[in-house]
């Protein structure tokens, strides 16, 4: 997919130690990566903002392996129930985990280990098959979206024109990379042989700033959640010469964020790109040009070079009036293979031939700037990542039995009313464990009476008035 | 309730740790404690304290003990 030749003497990474590898240092690691591994293995790759995750995420797409991203903070058994269920021939994990996992170390590089493990290509791979990302995984499923090589590239590409991406560019890294938008934006960086500043720490650390002035950092990427911190942080106060864009994806900003930040852009002759994506279409599916942003506030844009949005109504009819509300129906080279939910999945073939129903309800206006306005299924965007609400009451109904529950809320607060006032703190610990998101986005209320209708449905509509009642 | 209790109760509720374990918390100790909580913990703080901290200070704030260091310029005495 890369050409790291094109720029052998560019620097690829910086780490935060200062680190730095060129784009000819990058390849021989890979190189040596892959001499110990033989194609169309299957890998997991317990990953951070280092480089050697990035390493083994790279030398993987490189040398046709197949390769699950994983967050290193994954909780154990959850990690242990992936392995069962996928049986992969090799992990890719940071040697102070090694001792954690059973099977004989090959290979050892930039603090990360390879082990392989007892299974030897359990399952079969789809000769496409390239990676597998986790979508709404964080409620614990092991459903992954099955990424091909030609998605990967055809997206990569897109990126790389629409936000004009060239050597230049100094991305640092504000996302994970087991996080589709994260790695979208490493994957279009190395196409263009940028140099990717690499951290972990975050927005609010002091070691953050100091890394992103001292390495002159041309661009960063957040989530609705990273704005808002932005904002408290006095961003807008900041001086920041060096930066030059500022994207946006995992949700809908408020309009009000997209406003702030879209004038100071203009005032400081910076860019800001608020896009659209989904796991399911590689990474980006949507942006809005960075000239339009404060004239179409509040717009997820229009679809990315070599890629077409429908709406359709309920009959599955294409709409073509404006502002009539629909599904919106993506077509593009960058619209996945499907999900696996089993070992036995990776074999399948292209299930959906590029086209995705996004879930998303949207409009768009007379110039053709799309809007979303709503969702067609249940589930919520918390701190960027997406859990289903069915998911989630599935969840806490079979932990807990015998116990009533109902989950609804909006983007960030995820509301649980159950029916048992003892559970509350139980289950908001229990949720927090399983997916590994902050506690404030858990409201654990006790509602004596969950609303149903005649038929037994749980009324969610009914529960917004409890929203803001403090548990 | 004292400076020092209205202090760790912030991060006692924000964190939902005791307060033993309250008093030797470093940033990203525990999963609670990540750029969300963090959000959380000032915002608790400066409710408490009935004060506006600055950009700076909320960057450095990286341990419980850092913190009181950080809030006596905000005349918070402990």
């Amino acid at each position: 997919m890369w050409n790291f030749k094109s720029f052998e003497n560019n620097i690829a990474i910086v780490e935060e130690n200062s680190n730095s590898v060129t784009y000819a240092e990058l390849s021989k690691l890979c190189d040596d990566f892959l001499q110990h591994i033989p194609s169309r293995s299957l890998v997991f790759n317990l990953s951070s903002n280092c480089l050697g995750a990035l390493l083994g995420y790279v030398a993987c797409v490189q040398g046709k392996n197949v390769t699950l991203m994983l967050d290193d903070h994954i909780d154990k058994e959850l990690l242990s129930h992936f392995i069962l269920t996928y049986k992969p021939d090799y992990l890719w994990v940071p040697n102070n985990k090694n001792s954690e996992f059973g099977g004989r170390i090959v290979f050892s590089e930039c603090e990360y280990s390879l082990i392989k493990t007892s299974y030897d290509h359990e399952y079969p791979l789809y000769d496409e098959l390239a990676l597998l990302l986790t979508t709404s995984g964080s409620t614990g499923s092991p459903k992954f979206v099955r990424q091909s090589y030609k998605n990967l590239e055809a997206n990569t590409r897109a990126i790389a024109e629409y936000l004009h991406l060239d050597a230049s560019e100094r991305p640092i890294t504000t996302l994970p990379m087991n996080y589709t938008y994260g790695l979208s934006i490493i994957n279009s960086h190395l196409m263009v042989g940028a140099t990717i500043l690499l951290t972990d720490k975050t927005l609010m650390q002091r070691d953050f700033w100091n890394f992103m002035s001292d390495q002159h950092a041309t661009s960063l990427g957040g989530v609705p959640y990273t704005y808002e911190m932005l904002n408290r942080l006095m961003f807008f106060r900041r001086r920041l010469p060096d930066l030059r864009t500022m994207t946006q994806a995992g949700g809908k900003l408020l309009p009000e964020l997209h406003q702030k930040f879209a004038e100071y852009a203009e005032k400081e002759g910076k860019k800001f790109v608020v896009m659209y994506g989904q796991a399911e279409a590689t990474a980006r599916m949507a942006y809005l040009p960075p000239e339009m942003s404060l004239k179409k506030c509040g717009s997820m844009g229009i679809a990315i070079p070599g890629g077409k949005f429908e709406l359709h109504d309920e009959n599955n009819q294409v709409i073509t009036d404006t502002e009539t509300v629909g599904e919106l129906v993506y077509y593009g080279d960058n619209v996945t293979l499907g999900y696996a939910l089993s070992g036995e999945d990776l074999a399948k073939p292209d299930e959906r031939h590029g086209v995705l129903y996004t879930g998303d309800m949207a409009k768009f206006d007379k110039d053709g700037y799309f809007y979303v306005v709503g969702r067609k299924k249940r589930f919520l965007k918390i701190f960027g990542n997406r859990v289903g609400l069915d998911e989630t009451e599935r969840l806490i109904k079979s932990k807990y039995s015998n116990v009533e529950c109902a989950c609804s809320g909006k983007d960030d607060a995820l509301y649980v009313f159950v029916n048992n006032s003892d559970l509350c703190s139980d289950i908001k610990k229990y949720l927090v464990e399983k997916t590994k998101l902050n506690p404030v986005a858990f409201h654990v209320q006790f509602l004596e009476q969950i609303p149903k209708n005649e038929v037994g449905k749980t009324m969610y509509k009914e529960l917004e008035k409890f929203y803001d009642k403090v548990c | 309730m004292s400076n020092l209790e209205k202090y760790t109760n912030a991060f006692v509720t924000c964190f939902e740790v005791d307060e033993e374990t309250a008093k030797r918390l470093k940033y990203q100790d525990i999963s609670a404690w990540d750029s969300v909580g963090h959000m959380g913990l000032i915002a608790a703080l400066e409710e408490a304290f009935d004060i506006m901290m600055e950009t700076d200070d909320i960057i450095d704030l990286s341990s419980f003990e850092k913190g009181k260091e950080i809030l006596s310029k905000y005349g918070i005495e402990f």
